[in-house]
């Protein structure tokens, strides 16, 4: 059995999805969780629920937000206190940010964005795509330990009923050190949608999208089934879109429930983004458009009617 | 001032990535290689830098084969003064890859000021390799940026988070920094750029010159294999305006009740 510290991040004061994704999957394991910062008693209680034995709230100065180095610093201290055979983090952006930087504290090898893996005679052994999920490889970590994992969001799946664990939760005095890249401002989006990479539906435009101001039909679709809109790399280049919202090799890769693709014609490079998608619906005009190859559900169309159409349908669906 | 840009190169985005049959890595012979889209925003950004700084000199560095060095010639011929190649196989792991970045950058004498990367190779897509960097050259970094000033030493940058959401970054020079897109236009490397390239100097070296061994592997990769297809989905014909109706609420159904996912 491994002893491993799972690092959760915390936003809007609850802990994210991916932890509990984690968690879940390290049944058999021996799964504690670490915070910088507080946790109130009902994600303990969450947290418990999943697996955790004992939950670690890292409290400090100068971490209260989040920089790369205190918070490396920080759990670098508290991980040496310990004795854990690997540390997992989601490959969110705070993730990919800070674990190869405390993996590096260690001298330790790092997995990124895992999105499945098993413990064979005590040793991880992952899957992860890559050349953006062209291809899939078996990863293993060797070298000094604690080995570091980062898992990607909504690949795991939440474990129906997962074994729970003590979640006796404590304090531990944390120090940040020095601070040299520190945050000074946050520019809020525009946008309160959940991010691309975490979203459970996605409803992307290409380039027959035409003009940034139609992308409106799309984002009335996406407040009905509570989606995130994306774009297609031709979409964000003729500046339909900003990049944020790029699907693809050159954006970001998502796994959601559901993708509707709308007048996107499946470039190789989008296709390794998205295909990972469990159910895809494709509109497009164009009969012989790649993105049919991939779509559970392909409408030969034009989406300007079919969008709206299709909104009407699900308002219908889920009576709103 | 002396800015380090690090690149690598990467099989061209419409590359069909074929493994190998024991499974090994990839089949590479007959990839077509470019500079990491990534990397590009990175030489921009250092060309821009130049640009206000005269006397600045911008050194690209790269990890990896030589029997291409298109990634390094280009960013020469977009503006770089000189570059490194340290020969290593293609599919070396961030630790290495990053240590071997470091041996370089120290061999060359020169001490950064700024050190440049793309936020991420679109190849392994492992998105270490500028913080693992940073931390081994105990510098301050941060990744994803999308905005860049410059003013003496002071450093204010713009990283890009969940949502679109931008987090602001001051901090000093020396610095590590990982570019996204979206932070520049990169220039396309002009005629006499390409030719002045070829002239420009490359320091060759080897991983042993620059105190990397296979000891140093962290991340082991098997069994390249593509994912599995998916069997072919349904298609239906909307283009008959008086159908479009019906197919949408056939497929919207089929949502609820065949697929479950609304």
């Amino acid at each position: 059995m491994a002893n491993v510290l799972v690092f959760t991040e915390v936003h809007d004061g609850k802990v994210k999805p991916v932890t509990l994704e984690i968690l879940g999957k390290l049944a058999g394991q021996s799964a504690d969780v670490a915070v910088v910062g507080d946790l109130g008693a009902d994600q303990v209680a969450e947290l418990a629920k999943n697996g955790a034995q004992n939950v670690h709230k890292l409290k400090g100065a100068n971490l209260d937000k989040y920089s790369p180095e205190g918070y490396a610093n920080a759990l670098a201290e508290f991980i040496k206190s310990k004795n854990y055979d690997y540390v997992f983090g989601g490959a969110t952006s705070m993730g990919k940010d800070l674990l190869p930087r405390l993996a590096t504290k260690f001298n330790a090898g790092l997995a990124s964005d895992v999105v499945n893996f098993v413990f064979e005679g005590g040793n991880f052994a992952g899957t992860r795509p890559l050349f953006a999920g062209k291809c899939l490889a078996k990863v293993e970590i060797t070298g000094p330990k604690p080995h570091f994992v980062s898992i990607r969001p909504n690949a795991l799946g939440m474990t129906a009923s997962p074994t729970g664990g003590a979640g006796a939760a404590a304090d531990v005095n944390a120090n940040a050190g020095e601070i040299r890249a520190a945050i000074k401002d946050i520019i809020k989006a525009a946008s309160t949608k959940v991010d691309l990479t975490e979203a459970n539906i996605i409803v992307t435009g290409g380039r027959a999208m035409k003009n940034a101001e139609n992308f409106k039909i799309l984002n009335e679709m996406a407040d009905v089934i509570g989606a995130t809109v994306g774009a297609s790399r031709a979409a964000v280049d003729s500046g339909f879109a900003p990049h944020a919202m790029q699907v693809g090799q050159t954006g970001k890769t998502v796994a959601p429930s559901l993708y509707i693709a709308c007048g996107v014609s499946g470039a190789i490079q989008h296709l390794a983004g998205m295909r990972t998608s469990k159910v895809i619906v494709a509109i497009n005009t164009d009969p012989d458009a790649p993105i049919f190859t991939k779509a559970d559900y392909g409408i030969v169309g034009d989406l300007f009617t079919i969008v709206p159409i299709m909104t009407e349908e699900f308002k219908k669906l889920l009576g709103k | 001032m002396n800015v380090f840009v690090c690149v690598k190169q990467v099989p061209d985005t419409e590359t069909k990535i074929v493994p190998t049959g024991d499974g090994s890595f990839i089949e590479t012979s007959s990839i077509k290689w470019i500079m990491n889209p990534y990397d590009e925003f990175a030489v921009e950004q250092a060309l821009l830098v130049k640009q206000s700084n005269p006397a600045a000199n911008v050194t690209v560095v790269r990890v990896g084969s030589v029997k291409d060095t298109e990634a390094l010639r280009t960013a020469m011929a977009m503006g770089a003064d000189d570059a490194i190649l340290v020969e290593a196989a293609d599919n070396l792991d961030s630790y290495s890859i990053a240590k071997a970045l470091k041996g370089a950058i120290e061999k060359s004498g020169k001490k950064p000021d700024l050190i440049l990367a793309g936020k991420q190779a679109i190849d392994d897509d492992a998105l270490q390799v500028p913080q693992v960097l940073a931390e081994m050259l105990n510098l301050p970094s941060v990744s994803v940026i999308v905005g860049f000033e410059l003013a003496g030493t002071a450093v204010k940058v713009k990283r890009e988070v969940e949502g679109g959401a931008l987090e602001v970054y001051e901090l000093a020079a020396p610095c590590v920094l990982a570019c996204n897109k979206g932070l520049n236009t990169p220039r396309y490397a002009s005629l006499p750029g390409i030719m002045k390239a070829k002239k420009k100097p490359m320091t060759q070296l080897s991983l042993g010159d620059v105190g990397v061994s296979e000891a140093d592997r962290r991340v082991k990769y098997s069994q390249f294999r593509l994912p599995p297809e998916k069997p072919a989905g349904k298609k239906f014909d909307a283009t008959d305006a008086a159908k479009q109706r019906e197919v949408v609420s056939q497929v919207v159904g089929l949502l609820r009740t065949e697929a479950k996912v609304i």
